[in-house]
Order: C-alpha cells, then structure tokens, then sequence
C-alpha cells in the first residue's frame, strides 16, 4: 500500500468509521435511559459491605 | 493444578542449568543460574504448601473471601523497588553532576545504571503498584475473589523475576538499545508468558464478577493489560543469535525500527504510567473521599477517546528525524487532541471531591491524591505542547524532556501510588488507622519541594540547553561548542540532584510508616487525631 492509498482511506473510510465509533461512545454515555445504570455503576466502590444487586 | 505447576517449575530448573552450562557469554551463564535458582524455590514453595496447614477461611465485610496475601505482597515489593529505583535515579543524577561517581568501572557507569533506575521506577516500583492495586480494584469491584490459586502467585513471583533478570541484565551490559524495552529476547519471552497469565487471571476474575456492572477502573487496568501485550510483543520481535546467548537483533531496522520503537515507547506512557494509574485514580479517590466519581458519563468518554487517541502519537518522538513529514504532524496532531480527555479525566478526578474539598486541610492522603491529579493535568498539558513541531525544535534532546517526564512520573504516577499505598496498608492488614498522618504530611512536604525543585531545574536548563545549540555569530557558526553547554548545566544538575534527594528521603519515611502501621502502632501524640480506615471491622 502507498502513502497515497493510505492517506485516501485515513481521510475517508478511515475518518468516517473514527468518527462514528467516537459518537456511538458519545451516544452510549449521555442517552437518557442509561442514566440510572451508571448512577449504579458510580457507587459500586462505596458500598463494598451492602448486598450485591444484580 | 498443583503438579502441573511442579513440573513446570522442574522443566524451569532444569532448563536453566543447561542454558547457563551452555552459554555463549557470561551473561547468559548468570541468567540461567538465577532463572534455575529461581524455579527451585519455586518447586520448594509449591511443595511446603502442600505439605502446609491448610488456611482457615476468613469472611469479610460483603461475604466475599478476598485474596488479600497477594495485594500485601505487591504492597511490600513496590515500596522495596521504589525506594532502590529512587536510590538509583539519585546516585545517576549525582553522577551527571560529578562524573568520577561513575568511578571508572564498566558495571557503575551512567550509561548501565540509567536503564537501571528507568527499570526499577517504571516496570518495578509502578508494575508492582499496578498489580497490587488492580488486584484488589478487581476483586472489590467485581465481588469476587481474585481467580486461581496458583496463578497470582505466579504472575507475582514472575513478574519479581523478570525484574531481577533485567536489572542484572543491565549492570552486566546486556541490552537490546531499545529505551524501556532494554532486556533481550529470552528476557522478553518470560515477561510474555507472565503477562498472559495476568492477562487470563484478570479476566476470570471478572467472567465472575457478581456485580453486573463492570466498574470503569477496570477498564483502565483491562486497557493497560491487553495494549501492553500488543506493545511488548510488536517492538520485542527479533532473532537471537543463538538460543544460548543473550544477544538478539531486531526483526526492524531503520526508520521501521525507530517508529515501532517509538510506538512502544510512547504507548508505555499511555497505557502502562497513563491509563493503569488512572484505574488507581477512578478507584481510591472515590474511595478515600467517599463520594462517587464525579461523572461517570465523562469517565466513559474520557476511556474511549484517551484509548483511541493515545496509540497515534508516538510519532512525535521523532520529529525532524528521516520520518516522513506526514506521519511526524499525524503523531503531533494525535498529542493535542489528547489534551481533551487528558483534561476531562483530570477534571472528573479533581470534580469528585466537590463539596469534600476540606479533606484536602484535613487528610493528607487525600492531599497526595489530588496532587497527583493536578499533576497529571499539568504534564498533559505540557506534553502536547513539546509535541509541536516548533516548540519540539527547542525542546527536543534537551533536560526540557527529562523535565516533563519527571513532573509526570514523580508528581502523577508516583504520588497516586503513594496515596493508593497509604490507603491499602490500613485496610489490608485490618489496622484503624496509619501510624501517624503527621508523617504523610512531612513525606508530602519533602517530596513536593524536591519535585519542584527537580523539574524547575530541569527546565530553565532544557531551555538554556536548546537556545545554547541553536545560536549562532555574524558569520553563521555555532556560537557555543557542545562541551560549552554541557559546563552550562553543572548548577542545574546539582540542584536537580538535590531534588531527587528530598524525593527519595521522603519515600523512606513512607517505608517506616507503613511499615509500623501494618506492624498495628499508633502514635501516641496523635491517637485522637488520626483520619479513621472506614473499612476497618473489629475482631475479624
């Protein structure tokens, strides 16, 4: 592979399939209905000793 | 399982003998009799704890049996190492300011002792912290007892191993010249086999985690885990010149062998001192404040993008090198658009103690974890900025770097690791509180000034170094000679040295007061003072 081949697909392919993962992981974090799990998710080290919810 | 490792331990033994009786050079010779020393032990250990009473079972709070002998002995091997990895940075920096403490001998001279202390400090002191803490992270987290039996003790004993090997290595002159990836092939491999091992035991730990979800510090010691594998694995490909001596020739060569070099190089950074110790920051801080990190939305995209954008910027350790052009501005790019999630875990980190903020007047543990974080942020800032080409024309091969790596290392990396260590002691061997908080704070004290003292010296002589290079007459010669610039240091490099003496002093008084802490005393004068272990439990 080239330099020139691999520039085309870094700035095409390539920034687009980086692009999407970065926004799938963005769209992951902040969707609304998530918000109670990583509430959860956010305490599970201060509450070592209580009963483990599933 | 048991038998299966008393015989690998006897192949071990006897493999050994016979690359040390059929060495090449003196180096293997050594190596094969501390590597069959090494697997003799091992099979004695095996043996007498067979033979051994068997354990009571201790429940803890939670219900959940935590292996906790192997998160104490990571505790004890990265105090011991970080104190010979301190001991060796002073005695290296003391000789660039005197250079007849290299005293004339090949093992003594800087070039042999400086892998030595890089060594010791990183892979030693931070590997073992790495261990310890992931180990116990994961098993709290996860509720769940760590996996295996045998196996920590392996990872743990092995990895002890792999760091004796190196660093004789180095004194006897064995080295692949590949900066923090000096030991040779045969070296390489038994680090391989012994990560892979912590690679599988991590992992069963959490397959059976019972909580559901996976808490994001384990995320950061997953990423740190598996990238480096890859990176140890890649960079470390080569060919031996014989199977019974120590020298080995890279599968690169050139600008190939630079850039892989680099990649690793700049990963080590990324993963191993960057995202490892931010597991530790996403655990004890929540822990020692008690009060959640502050978002966990923002920890989330501060994993991904730190993950995706790290791994594309070991190019600019090699600006203005036969590189291509293109790739050396990739590797800048990919360092300034690192400032974002380097400043979003910092912020998530500092923001956590939000409405806590007090525990920074009254515990000092908490205060070397927030120093850390700050320097964290300081030296992610900085480091992009070193990556621009421009500023990169001054900066580059000058104490500037050594510097920048120092306000990482010694303020982020190395005060995380003191924090998490001042908060495992108490809770690991069940003691109410430390030995003395007054103490935590002196060590605060002492190594902050020589850290300042450290990377304040290093930069006004970085600066001097890269403007002394770069000058030139009326007539368009270099204005200084090289040996010029090098007289130009000498005040800088005592000063430098004299820093590095406050940070090891300050490590030792970390030794004696976790060490008569774990020992259960108390002192006196501070008995009603002291910030109480939460999780201490009376009479289990």
């Amino acid at each position: 592979m080239s330099f020139h081949d691999a520039s085309v697909f870094a700035q095409t392919y390539g920034l687009v399939y980086l692009f999407v993962l970065f926004l799938i992981v963005v769209a992951y974090a902040l969707w609304p209905r998530n918000k109670d799990k990583f509430d959860h998710a956010a305490n599970i080290p201060l509450k070592e000793g209580d009963d483990v919810q599933n | 399982m048991n038998l299966l490792w008393l015989a690998l331990s006897i192949i071990g033994a006897i493999l050994g003998l016979l690359l040390s009786a059929k060495a090449q050079d003196q180096g293997m010779m050594i190596h094969g009799m501390i590597f069959a020393a090494a697997a003799v032990l091992a099979a004695y250990a095996l043996i007498s704890r067979h033979y051994g009473a068997a354990k009571s079972v201790i429940t803890e709070t939670g219900g959940v049996n935590y292996n906790t002998d192997i998160v104490k002995a990571g505790v004890i091997a990265s105090t011991f190492w970080g104190i010979v990895g301190f001991l060796v940075g002073v005695v290296i920096a003391f000789q660039l300011a005197f250079p007849v403490l290299n005293l004339d001998l090949q093992w003594t001279s800087f070039g042999r002792l400086r892998p030595l202390h890089t060594s010791a400090v990183i892979f030693a002191f931070g590997g073992n912290i790495l261990l310890a803490t992931s180990f116990h992270v994961v098993q709290r987290t996860c509720r769940a007892r760590l996996a295996g039996d045998i196996s920590p003790w392996f990872v743990f004993w092995g990895y002890q191993l792999f760091i004796v090997l190196a660093a004789t290595g180095y004194v006897l002159g064995i080295t692949q010249s590949k900066e923090y990836a000096e030991p040779e092939w045969y070296v390489d491999l038994w680090l391989t086999a012994v990560w892979v091992v912590y690679l599988l035991v991590f992992l069963a730990t959490l397959w059976k985690r019972q909580e559901k979800h996976i808490y994001v510090a384990n995320w950061f010691y997953l990423a740190f885990i598996v990238t480096v594998a890859m990176l140890h694995i890649v960079n470390n490909l080569s060919m031996p010149v014989s199977l019974t001596g120590a020298k080995s020739y890279s599968l690169f060569a050139g600008v190939q062998d630079a850039l892989t070099q680099w990649w690793y190089g700049h990963n080590a950074v990324g993963f191993f001192l960057t995202a490892g110790f931010l597991g530790i920051m996403y655990y004890f801080i929540p822990k020692r404040v008690n009060r959640p990190v502050y978002s966990y939305r923002l920890s989330i995209i501060h994993f991904w993008a730190l993950i995706f954008l790290y791994i594309w910027a070991g190019p600019h350790h090699l600006h203005y090198t036969a590189l291509p052009d293109w790739s050396q501005t990739l590797g800048m790019t990919f360092s300034i658009m690192l400032w974002m999630p380097s400043w979003g875990g910092m912020i998530n980190g500092l923001m956590t103690l939000s409405g806590a903020w007090d525990k920074l007047r009254t515990d000092p543990v908490v205060r070397f974890l927030v120093t850390s974080v700050a320097f964290y942020g300081m030296s992610t800032f900085e480091g992009p900025l070193m990556s621009i080409k421009a500023v990169n024309a001054l900066s580059h091969y000058t104490d500037w770097t050594i510097g920048h790596v120092h306000s990482g290392a010694l303020g982020w990396v190395a005060y995380v690791s003191f924090g998490a260590l001042y908060f495992l002691v108490p809770v690991l061997w069940n003691r109410k509180s430390l030995y003395s908080d007054k103490l935590v704070n002196l060590h605060f004290w002492v190594s902050t000034i020589g850290i300042l003292l450290y990377i304040t010296a290093m930069w006004v002589s970085g600066i001097l170094q890269g403007l002394m290079w770069r000058a030139y007459d009326a007539f368009g010669f270099l204005e200084y000679s090289f040996s010029e610039s090098v007289e130009a240091m000498y005040p800088f490099y005592v000063i430098r040295a004299l820093g590095g003496v406050l940070f090891l002093v300050g490590s030792l008084i970390m030794a004696y007061n976790l060490w008569k802490t774990a020992r259960g005393d108390v002192r006196q004068s501070e008995t009603n003072n002291l910030v109480v272990n939460a999780e201490y439990a009376v009479g289990s």
